[in-house]
C-alpha cells in the first residue's frame, strides 16, 4: 500500500520537473535578445542575412504565430517525436540525437558504475584504516578536484602522443566501417580506453571521499559502540558500518549524476567523440537553436530517468525510507 | 560554539594542519594573480605593448614563434628598437607569452568564482532561510523549486544561457553560474535553520517579545556564519570549475582571459599534437590545485567545528 503512495507521489514530482525543464527550454531562447534564425543563418553562413529565407524559417518553425500557440506547438510535436530540424548539421535534429547518444551511453554507463564500485570500496578502507588514510586521502582530493577535461588533456597527451599506446581521436578509425566484425570492435574498444578512463579515475576521488566520511562517522557512531561492548568482532562492525554507509552514496549517484554530464561534455570535446557532448558544443557555438535545445531535453530526460530509477530502488535498500512511508 | 569567541574559533583553525595548507595555498593564487605581472614584461594577453612616444597610443609587438618554457627572444618592436624578453613559460602557436596569460587568466577566474559564489551563496542563504525559518507552504514550494532545480544539470542550463548570448563579460558568466548554483547552499541553509528555530535561545527570544527579524539576525544568523562561511566555499570551487567548463566550451568572456579559454585555446590549435605542454598543463594544475585548497580549507573548518571528525596527524 505504502509504496504505491510513494511511487505515485515521486512520479508527480519528477513530472512537475520535467514541465519545468521543458518549459524553461522552450522560453530561454525567447527571453534571450535578437533573433536566432538571424544569428542561425549568419553563422551558418548561408551567405548574409537573406529576408525571404528568415521568412520561411520563421514560417517553418511557427514563430509568426502568437506565444501561446508556439508553446502548444512545441509541446504537440515534441510528443511526436519532432525537434525540429538543425540548421548546422541539415538534419532533423531527432535523427543526430539518436546517432550520438549510444556513444555517450557506452562510455559513461561503465566509468560511473565502476567508478562508484572502486570509489566505494577504496574509500571504506581508507575509513577504517587511519595510517592508509593519511597517504590516500589527498590524493582523493587532487582527483577530485580536477577538471575532467584537463585530465583528458593529459591522458591524450601523455598515453596518446608521447608513448603512442592508444588512439585519440573518435570513437574509430575513420578508414573503417562500423560493423561487428572482431576487427572493428577491437578498434572500437582501443578509441573507447582514454575517454572511459579520463572519467572514471576522476570520478573515484569524489566517491572515495564520501564513502571515507560516511565510514568515518558511522565507525564513531553509538549502535556502533553498543555493538563494540558487546563484544562483537571487527567484521561485524565493519560490515554494520558499510551497510549504513553505502546508503547516502547511493542518493549521492543521483544527485552527481547532473554534474557527471558537465565532465562527459568536456571530456567528449577532448576526444573529438561523437557523443552529445559534442553536438552541444558545436550547437552552442553556431547557436544552433534546435539542436541545442533538443540537446537539453535529451540530457535532462536521461537525468531525470536516472534519478527516478534510483528514487524507486531506494526504499528498497534503506529502510529507513520504506518505514518512512508505510508508517506515514 | 556561542561561548567561543570569533578570534578563538580562527585560532583553532589555523592550528589545523589541512586549514593551514589549504589556506596558504589559495593565498598564494590569490597574490599571484595579483603581482605576477611583474615578472614579466608582457601584458595579460600575451603581448608585448610600447608605448608611442608623447602619445596614449601603445602598439603590441607579436612574435611569430611557438618557444618552450625559459627561452630568450629578441624582439623588434614597431617602432624599431631592439628587446631581449624572456618567455617564463614559453609561448602559444601565436606567439603570445604563457606565464603573462597565466597571470591574467587566473584573476578571471578567481574574479568570476568570487562574484558567482557571493551571488550563489546570497541567493541560496536568502531561499534556504525563508524555507526553513517560515515553514508551511512557503518551505513546501520553495523546496519543490529547490528540487526541481538541483535535478536539472546546472550545466546545461549554463550553457543555454551562455550560447545565446553574443557579448560575454565575467561578471556576466558569473552571474549566469550564481544564478544556477545555488541549491545547495538552499539546501543546507534550510536545514540549519530548521534545527536553530526550535533551540531554547530562539524560543527564549520569542517569549522576551523580540521581533522575527531581530532575532533572525541576532540570534540565528551568528550560529550559522561558519556554516554559510563553508558552504561559500564549496560555490567558489563549483564555480571555478563551471566557468572553466564553459570557457573550454567555447562560451567563455569574449573580452578576456580565463584559464579555461587558455585551455581552449590550446586544444583547438593543437597544442597536445605537437607537444606544446607548457600551454595546456599549468592552467589545469592552477585550476586542480585551487580547488583542491578550497576542499582543505572546508576540510579543516569542518574538523575545527566538528572534533568527532578529528584524527591522525594532529
Amino acid at each position: 500500500m505504502g509504496f504505491k503512495k510513494y511511487l505515485v507521489r515521486k512520479t508527480g514530482v519528477y513530472l512537475i520537473t520535467f514541465l519545468f525543464a521543458v518549459t524553461l527550454n522552450w522560453l530561454l531562447p525567447r527571453l534571450m535578445p535578437g533573433n536566432p534564425i538571424e544569428g542561425m543563418m549568419a553563422q551558418a553562413g548561408t551567405g548574409g542575412v537573406n529576408e525571404a529565407l528568415i521568412e520561411f524559417y520563421e514560417k517553418l518553425y511557427g514563430l509568426d504565430q502568437p506565444l501561446w500557440k508556439q508553446f502548444v506547438n512545441f509541446w504537440s510535436s515534441l510528443f511526436h517525436g519532432d525537434l525540429g530540424y538543425s540548421i548546422l548539421y541539415r538534419a532533423p535534429v531527432m535523427d543526430i540525437l539518436r546517432h550520438a547518444l549510444p556513444y555517450d551511453i557506452v562510455v559513461l554507463l561503465p566509468a560511473i558504475a565502476l567508478s562508484w564500485l572502486v570509489g566505494n570500496w577504496l574509500g571504506a578502507i581508507a575509513g577504517k584504516n587511519k595510517r592508509y588514510d593519511r597517504y590516500t586521502m589527498p590524493i582523493f582530493y587532487f582527483l577530485a578536484s580536477m577538471p575532467y577535461f584537463w585530465f583528458a588533456m593529459l591522458l591524450v597527451y601523455f598515453v596518446g602522443v608521447e608513448l603512442g599506446w592508444l588512439p585519440y581521436q573518435g570513437a574509430y578509425d575513420p578508414s573503417t566501417v562500423p560493423s561487428f566484425s572482431a576487427g572493428f570492435v577491437l578498434d572500437f574498444l582501443k578509441h573507447w580506453i582514454l575517454p572511459f578512463l579520463s572519467l572514471f579515475v576522476v570520478m573515484i576521488g569524489s566517491w572515495a571521499i564520501g564513502m571515507r566520511n560516511m565510514i568515518i562517522y558511522e565507525l564513531e557512531a553509538d549502535y556502533v559502540r553498543y555493538l563494540e561492548a558487546l563484544g562483537g568482532s571487527e567484521k561485524l562492525l565493519t560490515k554494520h558500518a558499510y551497510r549504513n554507509a553505502i546508503l547516502p552514496q547511493v542518493t549521492g549517484l543521483a544527485l552527481q549524476l547532473g554534474l557527471m554530464v558537465a565532465g562527459a561534455i568536456a571530456t567528449e570535446i577532448v576526444f573529438n567523440y561523437p557523443g552529445i557532448g559534442v553536438l552541444i558544443m558545436n550547437a552552442a557555438l553556431s547557436q544552433d537553436y534546435f539542436l541545442l535545445q533538443g540537446a537539453f531535453l535529451i540530457v535532462v530526460i536521461s537525468v531525470l530517468l536516472a534519478n527516478f530509477m534510483i528514487d524507486i530502488i531506494y526504499p528498497f535498500i534503506d529502510p529507513r525510507v520504506r518505514a518512512s512511508y508505510t508508517e506515514g | 560554539m556561542p561561548s567561543r569567541s570569533k578570534l578563538d574559533t580562527v585560532k583553532i583553525a589555523f592550528r589545523n594542519n589541512k586549514f593551514r595548507f589549504g589556506f596558504g595555498l589559495l593565498m598564494f593564487f590569490i597574490i599571484f594573480s595579483l603581482v605576477g605581472g611583474i615578472f614579466t614584461p608582457f601584458s595579460g594577453d600575451g603581448l608585448y605593448y610600447e608605448q608611442i612616444p608623447n602619445t596614449t597610443v601603445k602598439i603590441a609587438t607579436y612574435s611569430q614563434k611557438t618557444l618552450p618554457p625559459m627561452s630568450e627572444e629578441t624582439l623588434i618592436t614597431y617602432l624599431g628598437r631592439e628587446i631581449k624578453v624572456r618567455h617564463i613559460l614559453g609561448t602559444d602557436a601565436f606567439g603570445k607569452d604563457v606565464y603573462a596569460q597565466l597571470v591574467q587568466g587566473l584573476r578571471t577566474s578567481l574574479w568570476v568564482a568570487f562574484l558567482a559564489a557571493i551571488i550563489g551563496t546570497i541567493l541560496g542563504i536568502t531561499i534556504g532561510f525563508a524555507a526553513g525559518y517560515r515553514g508551511g507552504w512557503v518551505d513546501e514550494g520553495l523546496m519543490m523549486f529547490v528540487n526541481i532545480m538541483l535535478v536539472i544539470p546546472s550545466i546545461i542550463l549554463l550553457i543555454l544561457v551562455a550560447a545565446y548570448l553574443s557579448a560575454r563579460s565575467p561578471e556576466v558568466q558569473a552571474l549566469i553560474i550564481g544564478i544556477t548554483n545555488w541549491p545547495w547552499v538552499a539546501r543546507a541553509v534550510r536545514a540549519q535553520a530548521l534545527s536553530l528555530k526550535n533551540r531554547e535561545f530562539v524560543a527564549l527570544a520569542k517569549i522576551a517579545g523580540m521581533r522575527d527579524l531581530a532575532i533572525i539576525f541576532g540570534e540565528i544568523m551568528p550560529n550559522m556564519v561558519s556554516y554559510v562561511f563553508m558552504a561559500g566555499i564549496l560555490q567558489f570551487s563549483g564555480a571555478i570549475l563551471a566557468s572553466a567548463t564553459l570557457d573550454f566550451i567555447g562560451l567563455g568572456p569574449t573580452t578576456t582571459v580565463s584559464l579555461g579559454t587558455i585551455l581552449q585555446k590550446a586544444i583547438a590549435y593543437n597544442a597536445l599534437q605537437f607537444g606544446s605542454w607548457w600551454w595546456f598543463i599549468p592552467p589545469g594544475l592552477i585550476i586542480t590545485l585551487i580547488i583542491t585548497a578550497l576542499f582543505f580549507v572546508n576540510l579543516g573548518m569542518e574538523e575545527v567545528f566538528n572534533p568527532r571528525l578529528r584524527r591522525g596527524g594532529e
